[in-house]
């Protein structure tokens, strides 16, 4: 299969506004399931005006949340596809940049030092693109996530020590929820990365918060980790927007990497209830839209 | 747990009547401002032409759309989202806030720390939480862009919104050092033994 640059460009930009507008179906359902839940009143009250939010973004043809996040485009080859790598990085910042001035909507993108905004929600190194392959033939995907900041603010990466066991692991994520409070716009999702190097621990716990509610960490000792985070969590009472109640989080999701022998690093990353995502499939059929 | 429906600009009484947990909507005009907008107002030593006594500032910075000027849109930008953003990174500006330009109310999500709290105490003062990530709905409450200050700062310009129906907002800082951030909080700080110990998390 050979790809259309031109096609990628202009999916790139649909898939920015497309996701910015519509929550997926598993976050919608994961709000009813905590709504149907809650049992604190400021908490129940928090979730039916975030429910009628997701249905007025949908009436109103208008964005969830004003954060348009920072963008994050992820890429998955597969076998027997045709594709210049460099030209289909430049086609998707072209295709983000113009999401942003076609569409107007914020450019929440600039320079670190300088804090100057292009305007295009594009910089050095943003978007966020990363590749990856996949064994599917025929095929190219792309995920856009835009990530907000309020969650992305609250990160945190600790090298524990061996000696500090997996307790180290239960106990630092536990301590991240306290410290977030409501500063996430909780409900989230907690992304948990055990494991790796210090870069690749912060980001399996960020592919831990972007990945679809109810699917499970491929590892069964990761898996164990979810449940159990996800009961502890939501025990402390924090609730919808840290004005108490039992919604702290939709889930814990974890991601494992192995480590070295001297190493016990754990990273934590949060991704608000608006968890915006929106995929692109590529086909010798053509392009089809989803989650 | 009363409901209010201000008009905007607010008197000192007004606001210190409020108690946590009360409700109120706004109407008015209300004052978009961010990090940006208060890093060249009060360490870079801009002014503003607007006059903030009484008034309620909201921590956004909107999706806008640039237009030809006309009544609807008198400063020549279309509302498409508005929503806000989370206060705490802007906790060192509510007392300037308050003292050189007179605000009122803060309106943001997530909340304000201690220096805030005293500053509401002090000078009469109150926060507000919308209920963040809501933006879609909390657009329909923006009736206009009235106005806008620093706009080279966009979007973290100092916007003017005319609103309607803005809420209700929930009351959760108020002027006598009430704060249901602070009460939640203390809270689960309690309850993480218990979230520990059922994690089987030894205490060493």
């Amino acid at each position: 299969m050979k790809v259309d640059l031109k096609q990628v460009e202009e999916a790139a930009k649909t898939l920015y506004i497309r996701a910015l507008k519509m929550l997926p179906p598993d976050i919608k359902e994961g709000f009813r399931q905590l709504d149907a839940r809650e049992t604190h009143a400021t908490g129940k009250a928090i979730l039916g005006t975030l429910i009628r939010n997701i249905q007025v973004a949908e009436d109103t043809d208008n964005l969830l949340c004003q954060d348009t996040g920072i963008p994050i485009y992820n890429v998955w080859i597969g076998k027997n596809v045709e594709v210049d790598g460099a030209a289909l990085r430049e086609a998707i910042r072209r295709g983000c940049a113009r999401s942003t001035r076609e569409y107007s909507f914020r450019s929440s993108i600039v320079h670190p030092v300088t804090r100057v905004n292009e305007q295009t929600s594009c910089g050095r190194n943003v978007p966020v693109i990363h590749f990856d392959f996949t064994d599917r033939a025929d095929m190219l995907e792309i995920e856009m996530i835009p990530k907000g900041s309020g969650s992305e603010n609250n990160s945190w990466l600790r090298m524990a020590v061996p000696a500090d066991g997996v307790d180290a692991i239960k106990t630092f994520v536990v301590d991240c929820v306290l410290e977030a409070g409501g500063k996430t716009c909780p409900p989230t999702i907690v992304g948990v990365g055990v494991g790796g190097s210090a870069d690749l621990c912060v980001h399996l716990s960020k592919i831990a918060a972007t990945r679809p509610l109810g699917s499970r960490c491929e590892d069964p000792e990761g898996a164990k980790l979810e449940e159990s985070l996800t009961r502890a969590v939501n025990q402390l009472g924090v609730g919808p927007q840290g004005l108490g109640g039992d919604a702290t989080a939709f889930a814990v999701h974890v991601e494992t990497a192995a480590t070295h022998i001297t190493m016990n690093p754990v990273a934590v990353n949060m991704q608000c209830h608006s968890a915006r995502r929106a995929r692109a499939t590529f086909t010798p059929k053509g392009v089809t839209y989803g989650f | 747990m009363a409901h209010y429906d201000f008009a905007t600009p607010v008197t000192e009484e007004q606001v210190r009547k409020l108690r946590v947990n009360d409700t109120v909507t706004l109407e008015g005009a209300l004052y978009g401002i961010r990090d940006a907008t208060q890093i060249h107002l009060f360490d870079k030593g801009r002014k503003t032409r607007f006059d903030l006594r009484g008034h309620a500032v909201l921590h956004t910075a909107p999706n806008v759309k640039k237009v030809e000027k006309s009544i609807t849109c008198p400063a020549g930008y279309a509302p498409v989202c508005i929503g806000t953003t989370t206060s705490d990174r802007m906790e060192r500006y509510t007392r300037p806030l308050m003292s050189q330009y007179g605000a009122r109310i803060v309106i943001g999500k997530g909340g304000l720390r201690e220096g805030s709290a005293a500053a509401f105490s002090e000078l009469g003062g109150v926060y507000l939480a919308v209920v963040g990530g809501a933006a879609a709905l909390e657009t329909t409450w923006i009736e206009a862009i009235e106005d806008v200050d620093l706009d080279d700062l966009n979007p973290e310009s100092l916007w003017k919104f005319r609103v309607k129906g803005f809420g209700p907002l929930l009351v959760s800082m108020d002027s006598r050092g009430g704060s249901l951030y602070t009460e939640v909080n203390r809270a689960a700080r309690v309850k993480r033994a218990a979230a520990l110990r059922s994690l089987g998390v030894k205490d060493r």
